[in-house]
């Protein structure tokens, strides 16, 4: 579809407030959670493909639906690559460092299904988005 | 979760949990509901804040209020007196150690507000293959309010106002570069994004192009519409295949919505950009030998006049800008030039992002105010020196540029602040040092890159980086003598007046800088062999003279 004018443009922008409001504060009326994984070449060098292939696969094994995996840039922490930001409805996004494939059936377990994030993978997030 | 106009957000992090803070949350809900609140008034447990040492903590919003270190008591004055009557729990708020102020908001306390991203503000938060993820976070609003509007000069009024430097490493005000090109009378006129980065270390622009493609696109179409350009060229190294890839996709996607293309938002501006591969040397992200190798020439430089902005690709007015540059524009059109202006310092506006690397915690990518000192980059961010060790020295500029130390830890940086203590904002590397280094091997490996790196078409850079890289390798070898000192001294200052492009004219930069900070790990490798007394006791041997 052509977008034609700026009205165009901004209808499809409200379309997708409830993907923003998840994104951005864990909030709305999305019903998905989503998992975004740092696919920079810096992550990818340190074994970002790997997270995201396992979060693919042991989310479908665990049958969880509405969860996504979304690949995405880098945030900056290279001293904690892979990083992986965890968005559910009604929660603070989590970012976490070091999520190697080992970590990633924790986080699952732990925060995805029991709501409890894992706090000695937590990054702490020390910019603002302008 | 109708009716509710209050949320009150209570740690759940382990550290806050350790203190108390489930108890927290329990008393608040007990008085919520013996006040009989709880149809209006939300609590949510939420994880680590991440300012766990603070704990618990406790967060009113919409009111954006901060408390720390919250005991479950603290619960029956949050609700009666914040909840209910509207009046901040003055006791309860952070209290910053050095100066005792209160602050109540999350952005005010120290650990949060050090960085603020407008460049990399999509980075890791969008798909960048997705257009939709980026038009839903506000994107291509810029270039459809620029185009539709607003006239070229409102948006280039915008631009100039906003006092956004080129994020190249030369500081030049974007939007007078955009102005002159406009100004030339030419049919044909293009504009180019420089994304060759090379300067060791740094990944600032491949970071952007890989996490949020679409804002250069949008950035270059907004200037392309400024100039009265109806072509762009994206000039990135071969050797970034991913920002490639995902450059490509965007490309196509952004035609496919007809973003890129003809009559873009139904105006009659059309625009579209290729894409050109550069084969990595660092000589081609100087923007005339970058424009000579788009035209499948040489990629030497040429003599400035003409600049590209009068005669670049094949010969028509072209503007060059960097990729962080154009990653400003769209923030820059959306916020306004005042919001932009409103931060940094007098005469650098916005904000840098740089490649922390070296002898550093924290290594990665930050986005800092102008105006941040290196203390605050390399403690408050950065997290410190690795292994608890010293901190020697910085290297900011890349090979163009020189090594800080100790002494200008507290100097606010900006293009000019930097120039004045003898290095430069360069395109944004930052290597950090530790007392275990020793800054003339320092100096030696830049001078190295340089000289791989030159390209050969002037004299004084081609033989003289080589000849000054060959007395280096003396002098660490411990062969070297004072004359030998004295020699690359002189040699410095010939090379930086007589080169052709700025790679020549840069290249001894981390010399001059040592020499200058670290004289006495120059005269380390040399006195033991012929000036024990160091250089107090030195009778120049040849004709050369010293000029500093
Ligand atoms: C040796 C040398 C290398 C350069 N490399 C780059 C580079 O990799 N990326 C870049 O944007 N500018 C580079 N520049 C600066 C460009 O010549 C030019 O000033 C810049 O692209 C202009 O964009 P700006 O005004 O947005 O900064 C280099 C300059 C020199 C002398």
């Amino acid at each position: 579809m052509k977008i034609k004018s700026i009205d165009e443009l901004r209808k499809i922008k409200e379309q997708y407030q409830d993907f923003v409001q998840l994104r951005k504060q864990g909030e709305g009326n999305s019903e998905h959670v989503e998992v975004l994984v740092g696919m920079a070449t810096c992550g990818i060098s340190s074994g970002a493909r790997e997270t995201l292939n396992a979060f693919v696969t042991q989310l479908a094994k665990e049958k969880i639906v509405g969860a996504k995996v979304i690949s995405v840039g880098c945030i900056g922490y290279c001293h904690a690559e892979p990083t992986v930001q965890i968005n559910i409805k009604g929660q603070k996004p989590i970012l976490y460092g070091n999520v190697t494939e080992a970590n990633v059936s924790k986080i699952i377990e732990q925060h995805i299904k029991g709501g409890k994030p894992v706090e000695d993978l937590v990054l702490q997030v020390d910019f603002e988005r302008a | 979760m109708e009716g509710i106009r209050t949320h009150i957000l209570v740690c759940g992090g382990t550290g806050c949990m350790a203190s108390e803070s489930e108890k927290v949350i329990k008393n608040l809900g007990l008085i919520l509901k013996a006040r009989e609140y709880k149809e209006e008034v939300k609590i949510v447990q939420t994880g680590c804040f991440g300012f766990c040492e603070q704990g618990p903590i406790v967060k009113i919003e919409p009111d954006d209020v901060f408390y720390v270190r919250v005991s479950p008591k603290d619960a029956k004055d949050i609700i009666d007196e914040h909840v209910i009557k509207g009046r901040i729990v003055e006791r309860l708020l952070y209290k910053e150690p050095s100066n005792e102020n209160t602050i109540n908001k999350q952005e005010d306390i120290p650990f949060y507000k050090k960085q603020l991203r407008i460049a990399l503000r999509n980075c890791g938060l969008i798909n960048p293959e997705d257009i939709y993820e980026y038009i839903a976070l506000g994107g291509y609003e810029a270039l459809g309010k620029a185009l539709t509007e607003m006239t070229k000069d409102a948006v280039l009024d915008e631009v100039k106002k906003s006092g956004l430097r080129g994020r190249g490493g030369g500081g030049f005000p974007t939007g007078l570069k955009w102005e002159i090109t406009k100004k030339q009378e030419s049919d044909v006129k293009f504009i180019i994004c420089n994304a060759d980065e090379g300067d060791p270390g740094a990944f600032m622009d491949r970071s952007i192009l890989e996490g949020d493609p679409h804002a250069v696109l949008e950035a270059m179409a907004i200037g392309a519409y400024v100039i009265g350009a109806d072509k762009g060229i994206i000039y990135i190294r071969a050797e970034y295949p991913l920002a490639i890839e995902r450059l490509n996709i965007a490309l196509k996607q952004a035609r496919d919505v007809g973003l890129l293309g003809k009559n873009i938002f139904g105006t009659n501006f059309n625009f579209d950009i290729d894409i050109k591969f550069g084969a990595g040397a660092f000589v081609c992200g100087e923007e005339t030998a970058l424009i000579n190798s788009c035209e499948g020439k040489r990629g030497e430089p040429n003599y400035k006049p003409p600049y590209p902005a009068e005669k670049g690709y094949w010969g028509h007015p072209t503007c060059v800008n960097n990729v962080e540059t154009f990653a400003n524009i769209t923030a820059i059109i959306n916020r306004g030039a005042q919001w932009f202006a409103s931060i940094g310092t007098e005469k650098s506006k916005g904000t840098k992002v740089f490649a922390l690397a070296g002898k550093i915690n924290n290594v990665g990518l930050v986005e800092v105010p102008m105006g941040i000192t290196l203390r605050e980059i390399i403690y408050d961010i950065g997290g410190g020196i690795q292994g608890g060790r010293k901190f020697k020295a910085l290297q900011t500029g890349g090979p163009s540029g020189g090594v800080l130390t100790e002494d200008n830890l507290d100097t606010k940086i900006d293009y000019d602040s930097l120039i004045e203590i003898g290095s430069m904002m360069g395109s944004g590397g930052m290597i950090v040092m530790d007392e275990k280094d020793n800054m003339v091997n320092i100096a030696k490996f830049y001078l190295e890159f340089t000289m791989d790196e030159s390209c050969g078409r002037c004299t004084p850079c081609r033989i003289g980086t080589k000849r000054m890289y060959e007395i280096l390798n003396k002098i660490t070898s411990k062969k070297g003598t004072m004359a030998d000192l004295d020699a690359l001294k002189q040699l410095c200052y010939m090379i930086k007046d007589s080169s052709l492009c700025g790679l020549g004219q840069t290249a001894p930069n981390p010399v001059i800088s040592t020499m200058k900070h670290f004289w006495h790990e120059y005269l380390a490798f040399i006195k033991d062999v012929d000036h024990p007394q160091g250089e107090g006791k030195y009778v120049p041997k040849n004709k050369i003279g010293i000029k500093s």
